[in-house]
């Protein structure tokens, strides 16, 4: 039995422990357990009052009952009691047993407060950190309630001890994760920033943490801790490791604030002062010489510290993107990582570089690595890290690199881990065909991809390759002939067989020169895998066949015996069965003159995808190129597992015009047309017929188009918007939006934000999507609209807090009711912030709510015009610029723009026919004003000049700023 | 059949371990150990299924008799076996102790050996086995006894050898019941109730004699009665029973029951259990318990339990015993009690009422006051039922020995020259009434 003396413990707690450490079996500990119970329950019962000792021994011995498992319905009251006691570990155990044991719901929740209160209030400091202790650890709503007004003050005031300080802070931190909307926001919080430079590093470590979530939750009335966070960071940095005492870990100097620090600043963009700017930059700069510096203790905790402070300055340099300087070190650094021994560090540096290699400034650096990275990937032992390099091979991957970084993940493919095996088969199958300079080795590398991997390689990887080689006249002939050699291996991927199939009945003809490919040869070389196939691969091949008798009479009968075979003509499958049979018919009646009308070779598909890629590139510098059109195509591929009958039909409906009879009749390109229902297409003669006796046509295979050239709806209606700009040139965006209601607002490679908006007089409603691109689910997904200034007061912006967890690929819609009080000049700003992954993501965009949406158009006639033109004379009503033509002058478009603008376009008013007059009303709450304009514009000095006359001087002035930015 | 046999102390110990077949692997004794003996919840059922291998576990006091098996045995035969060895191994050294194991564990080696063969139980006739299992040095045998016990083993009636020989020839004859009970808490309506009885054998007979054995079964009343008066198979009707089921030693002949119920045997000699059986019907209930509670506010609660002996006043009962159950926020409690002595355990949540001896029509009484602590938890007392521990000298079920005949023809002595004993013993299985 452990000796325990009175003074310092529990000698009836030790026995009891002891006792049921002691007992044999489950019955006897709870014999004894019941037996204790009781006794204490005697004790309890009230007949004499027990002093402060034996209340905290028995409480002590409740607790530990129940940390056994067994259910404790009393000594609550005690415990309670216990709070009001003066000695320390009698209130300690009472806050104990409140914290483990007290639910939210209880009675005794006031008498639980009162004693946190009266605590609190005491000026005694251990009292007062047990009392913030035990909030933190209950962090009921309850609790917030009742101190969330109380422990800023403690926090800020100037006579609090620091280690109250640091509880506070902590506690406040808590508070605000369980019931964030019940943290009050006031004038404390200029103060909690100041606590940044408090002389005890705890309390700054404590406050780092409470301010960067607060900073999140609101930037900007965190703002000031910027320049703080940089000065505290900067004479942490600079001290030497003897400096900071206590707070030294390892040779380290508070390695756990310097990366609170870095991360509270990556809550910001890079600071605008000057001064600080330049501090931070040093600042970052020594962290990066640090690590270059010889070890000073070779235990691992000294490297573990040091690498986690620099590991976070690189994410802030990645963050602010904005010293290429830096980039290009941090990125060095990182490349020493990739050979280091410790695995975690080189998935680390992988990590990392993925996210420099996106930076315009890094991108050159992190190619430099190549070597590194490839040898990693044949190397590396852990498949995570693998992973990674998989991932920061595809991202440094340009025109200069592409041929080698395929050719090195083919290699990888073949002995790849299965799990990573389709994301590399897709990013092969991007990359190839994104830097295919030479088309030839575009169609090897597929091939040879569909033969390491077949499994792995979905339908739109084939549909591409088939795409490309009939849009390009060069590949033809060499892909038929690669086609047809790969096919000859004994056992081929039927993904192989379909390519070939395709490429042989529209290309065969090619190299039917040959006498080693004659038609013959490749008819039986086809038709020796036809048996092995599933039933999509035999119908594809089927029209194969008959492409086979347009272009080789020579083996029509052949084709027609195999065609005529029970197998083919009594298949079981309906429609192997149809396709068989109306091909049989098709070629014996028709004459050659249809038949290669019909089996025509098939138009080039297209470009859809291409025309957002070259716009693209125009706009942005090659670094940033891979990125955006990766993640769209990735979620393309994401997406693509069902087929969407509405954007199918579009696009093959407008793919088959050109040559209807022959996609009619479900040759070659089988999945093309399929997809056309007969009853849509009623033009044709042909169409009319086949779709008399044919429904079953209808259900071929799936359309080949979709994943690749038809880019979601979303996309496509803003082609023109740069989304990697969205966030620093907003107003650019808002400009976009003058003109039109409907379109993506912003996006990056997590995330989309669409927009729909109506206005009706001085009303309007916004309806926001929100669509997570990646995977992963964002949480704490927080919203918020921010009107500054003096918008407060002209515009009100009303909305509904979305679900703070959108799940990966899924999309979440808000709506916001506006009300224009008066007219204004700003835009409102949508600040939205999420975790993905861990890491807080925080963006900004302005809202496209500007004073014309809330324009209605008048129809005036030309004498109305006129009249009201030369009321509104005054000189301050009258705004006129002139300005150079950006876009090209096409009468439609103006029209069209102005008419989006909001007012109505007058016809013929104007005495000469090439200007646009326009009237409308713009609607407020408070008043009314009306709006004439008028554009002039001259083609040959491609200018125009705008002029708008308005009742009030400043809707003038904002109407003309965003009605030229058109032009 | 059974593939292997483990003993585990309580703490999961293996003690012994006997492998019978192959199925059966190492890993076999550990999962039994993590799954059930260690398992986070306890382990109700007695029939285990890991991993498409069977478990089935008796608990002796502390210990775990497990038997193990793959394939799809008859679950009943296995239990009966395990009783058995439990009840061979009390025969060879008493209790069945973690330390009696440890200090027998050759014996009880020698005794799988012989009681298994290849999973097959085997003779575990404590009788039998005890003639060539010995606890005491070996004894080395002449041939002849060798070939005695080998044709005893082997032969007919394993259960008995010949030539056995007695100065007096005597018997034994235990009835024992356990009667089950459930009251309503009116003290008025029986929920259910039904006595399962054992008859028991010590026999010290010579040669090998034939038993017959009666008792007031109903069937055999009602047969005999038809060729008599009515008067008499009225009169007797009140006395006979009807057995609901019974089971019987090996050595009975279940074809001569099957036809005449008659129950003739060669007994065993010593000890051994001849029948068991249960019935339901006219059970005599030999006391009445009488609840009365009564909450007073919420921190005080009034017990009074008035109990009645209901059998013939000549007889007593033995070691009575009333549990009366308190609420678990029983702070304190005082008691008053004419007979006995009751007291409060905390450990049991439960007051104790004990009285050595009560005579038949008797009643006796106790009052108790129960103080409670007022606790925040709105669950109410769930009330269990009062239990009750006793010994009565009668068989409740009305069971009545009415002969056992001993016919030796081959020796010298007649049924009436056989020394007879009967006894009747009446225990409370699970006697509880509601309150």
């Amino acid at each position: 039995m452990p000796a325990v003396s009175k003074g310092d413990g529990m000698r009836g707690l030790a026995v009891f422990i002891s006792d049921i450490r002691n007992c044999k079996s489950k019955e006897a500990e709870i014999k004894r357990i019941n037996k204790e119970l009781a006794n204490i329950r005697s004790k309890f019962k009230g007949d004499k009052a027990l002093d402060g000792y034996s209340k905290k021994k028995y409480v002590c011995k409740l607790l530990f009952i129940f940390l056994l498992g067994h259910d404790i319905d009393f000594g609550h009251m005690e415990a309670v009691n216990l709070l009001s006691s003066n000695r320390y570990t009698e209130k300690q155990i009472g806050y104990l047993f409140i914290s483990v044991l007290v639910n939210s719901n209880s009675e005794l929740i006031r008498l639980i407060n009162n004693g946190i209160k009266n605590d609190l209030a005491s000026r005694n400091p251990t009292f007062m950190n047990l009392a913030l202790h035990c909030i933190a650890n209950v962090g009921s709503r309850e609790m917030a309630e009742a101190f969330t007004a109380d422990i800023p003050k403690i926090l800020v005031a100037g006579d609090t001890m620091d280690s109250v300080k640091q509880s506070a802070a902590l506690c406040l931190l808590r508070l605000n994760r369980t019931s964030p909307d019940l943290v009050p926001m006031g004038e404390w919080t200029s103060r909690v920033v100041h606590l940044l430079n408090d002389q005890h590093l705890g309390v700054v470590t404590a406050a780092t943490s409470l301010i960067t979530t607060l900073a999140q939750k609101n930037p900007e009335e965190f703002k000031t801790s910027v320049s703080l966070a940089v000065s505290r960071l900067s004479r942490i940095v600079t001290s030497a490791s003897t400096d900071l005492q206590d707070y030294t870990y390892y040779f380290v100097p508070a390695p756990w604030l310097s990366v609170k620090l870095l991360r509270l600043l990556q809550c910001y963009p890079p600071p605008e002062d000057g001064a600080v700017r330049g501090r931070l930059t040093e600042c970052l700069e020594t962290i990066l010489n640090k690590a270059q510096e010889p070890p000073k203790s070779k235990k691992v905790q000294h490297s573990n510290a040091k690498n986690a402070v620099l590991f976070e300055a690189i994410s802030l340099i990645i963050h602010h993107d904005s010293e290429p300087n830096l980039l290009v070190r941090a990125c060095n650094q990182l490349g020493q990582f990739l050979q280091h021994r410790e695995t975690n560090l080189r998935y680390l540096a992988l990590e990392s570089m993925c996210t420099l290699a996106s930076s315009e400034f890094s991108h050159e650096a992190v190619k430099t690595h190549i070597e590194t990275v490839i040898n990693a990937l044949k190397t590396e032992r852990d498949v995570s890290v693998r992973q990674r390099a998989v991932d920061l091979l595809y991202a440094m991957c340009d025109r200069s690199n592409a041929q080698q970084i395929v050719a090195e993940m083919l290699n990888y493919l073949e002995t790849a881990d299965y799990s990573i095996r389709e994301e590399i088969v897709l990013k092969v199958a991007i990359l190839a065909e994104k830097y295919a300079v030479d088309y030839t080795w575009y169609v090897d590398t597929i091939l040879n991809l569909i033969r390491i991997a077949g499994d792995y390689v979905s339908e739109e990887v084939w549909y591409r390759v088939i795409q490309i080689v009939i849009n390009r006249d060069d590949v033809q002939g060499y892909s038929a002939k690669t086609v047809f050699e790969a096919l000859q291996a004994p056992a081929c991927h039927e993904n192989l067989l379909k390519v070939g199939g395709y490429i042989l009945g529209e290309f065969g003809n090619l190299i039917a020169g040959d006498p080693r490919s004659s038609p013959l040869i490749q008819f039986n070389l086809l038709h020796s895998k036809f048996h092995l196939c599933s039933v999509p691969t035999r119908a594809l091949l089927l029209s194969t066949y008959i492409k086979f008798v347009n272009l080789f009479p020579e083996i029509k009968a052949t084709i027609q015996d195999v065609l005529r075979s029970d197998s083919q003509l009594r298949n079981a499958d309906v429609e192997l069965q149809q396709r068989a049979v109306e091909y049989l018919r098709l070629s014996s009646i028709a004459s050659t003159d249809i038949l290669a009308t019909v089996l025509e070779e098939m138009p080039p598909f297209p470009e859809r995808e291409s025309s957002i890629l070259t716009k693209l590139k125009k706009k942005k510098g090659p670094g940033k190129v891979p990125d955006v059109e990766e993640t769209k195509k990735e979620r393309n591929s994401d997406m693509n597992g069902s087929t969407e009958p509405a954007s199918v039909n579009s696009s093959a409906v407008t793919m088959s015009t050109p040559s209807t009879s022959t996609d009619l009749l479900g040759l070659g390109s089988a999945p093309v047309l399929n997809s056309v229902a007969p009853p849509s297409a009623g033009g044709s003669l042909l169409v009319d017929v086949f779709s008399d006796n044919s429904p079953a046509v209808a259900s071929l295979a799936p359309s080949a188009e979709e994943n690749f050239s038809s880019p979601r709806i979303g996309s496509t209606d803003v082609v023109s918007d740069d989304p990697a700009a969205a966030v620093h040139d907003a107003d650019e965006l808002v400009d976009k939006f003058v003109c039109k209601n409907n379109g993506v607002l912003f996006e990056n490679q997590l995330m989309q934000i669409g927009l729909k908006s109506e206005f009706r007089q001085n009303l309007g409603r916004m309806y926001i999507f929100y669509g997570n691109k990646t995977s992963t689910q964002f949480q704490s997904f927080l919203t918020a609209v921010i009107c500054q200034d003096a918008l407060k007061t002209q515009l009100n912006i009303q909305t509904k807090q979305v679900d703070p967890a959108v799940d990966g690929g899924a999309q979440v819609q808000q709506i916001l009711n506006i009300e224009c009080v008066s007219d204004f000049v700003e835009a409102p700003i949508l600040n939205i912030q999420f975790r993905y992954g861990g890491a807080l993501q925080n963006m900004s965009v302005k809202l496209p709510v500007t004073l014309n949406k809330f324009f209605q158009p008048t129809e005036m006639t030309s004498q109305d015009f006129f009249q009201r033109w030369k009321q509104l004379a005054a000189p301050q009503q009258e705004v006129q610029k002139i300005f150079k033509a950006k876009h090209p002058m096409d009468t439609e478009v103006t029209k069209a723009k102005i008419i989006g603008f909001g007012v109505a376009l007058l016809d013929m008013v104007d005495p000469n026919p090439s200007n646009f007059t326009g009237a409308g009303v713009i609607h407020t709450k408070n008043i009314q004003v009306g709006c004439l304009l008028r554009l002039e514009p001259n083609t040959q000095a491609q200018m125009y000049r705008l002029t708008l006359r308005t009742s009030r001087e400043t809707v003038s002035q904002r109407l003309c700023e965003l009605l030229s930015e058109q032009f | 059949m059974i593939g292997g046999l483990f003993i585990y102390n309580h703490k999961g110990e293996v003690l012994i371990s006997r492998v019978y077949r192959d199925d059966i692997g190492r890993n076999a004794v550990d999962a039994f150990r993590v799954n059930v003996i260690h398992a986070r919840q306890q382990v109700r059922s007695p029939v285990t299924n890991i991993a498409r291998t069977s478990f089935f576990h008796v608990k002796r006091s502390n210990i775990w008799l497990a038997a193990v098996t793959k394939q799809n045995v008859n679950a009943a035969m296995v239990f009966e076996f395990l009783y058995k060895m439990c009840d061979v191994m009390t025969a060879y050294f008493g209790k069945i102790s973690e330390e009696n194991i440890k200090n027998n564990f050759v014996l009880i080696y020698e005794l799988l050996d012989e009681i298994l063969d290849f999973g097959y139980p085997q003779n575990s006739e404590t009788g039998a086995l005890k003639t060539f299992i010995t606890q005491q040095g070996i004894k080395s045998q002449t041939k002849e006894e060798q070939s005695q016990i080998t044709s005893q083993v082997t032969g007919q009636i394993g259960w008995r050898r010949e030539g056995i020989k007695y100065r007096r020839n005597e018997l034994f004859l235990d009835v024992l019941e356990s009667v089950n009970l459930l009251m309503s808490p009116q003290g008025s309506q029986v929920l259910s109730a039904h006595v399962s009885g054992r008859v028991v054998m010590k026999s010290y007979l010579s040669g090998m004699p034939e038993c017959k054995f009666g008792m007031n079964d109903k069937i055999v009343i009602d047969k005999q009665g038809k060729g008599t008066a009515d008067e008499t198979s009225k009169s007797s009707g009140k006395q006979s029973i009807a057995i609901d089921d019974c089971t019987f030693h090996q050595c009975v002949r279940l074809s001569k029951f099957d036809s005449e119920r008659s129950i003739s045997f060669i007994p065993p000699d010593g000890e051994y259990e001849l029948m068991r059986y249960r019935t339901t019907k006219d059970i005599i209930l030999p006391f009445r318990v009488i609840p009365l509670v009564r909450e007073v506010g919420r921190t005080k609660l009034e017990v009074k339990v008035v109990i009645k002996s209901n059998f013939k006043p000549s007889l007593l009962a033995q070691k009575i015993e009333v549990r009366i159950p308190t609420p678990l926020n029983t702070s304190g409690v005082q008691v008053i009690c004419m007979k006995g002595k009751a007291k409060y355990k905390a450990s049991e949540n439960a007051i104790v009422w004990k009285i050595k001896r009560m005579a038949g029509m008797k009643e006796s009484q106790i009052s108790a006051e129960i103080e409670l602590l007022p606790t925040n938890d709105k669950k109410k007392w769930a009330r269990p039922p009062i239990s009750m521990n006793f010994e009565v000298p009668f068989a409740p079920s009305g069971l009545k020995v009415r002969y056992l005949k001993v016919f030796e023809p081959k020796l010298n002595y007649s049924d009436h020259d056989v020394i007879k004993w009967v006894r009747y013993i009446g225990r409370s299985g699970i006697y509880e009434t509601r309150c």
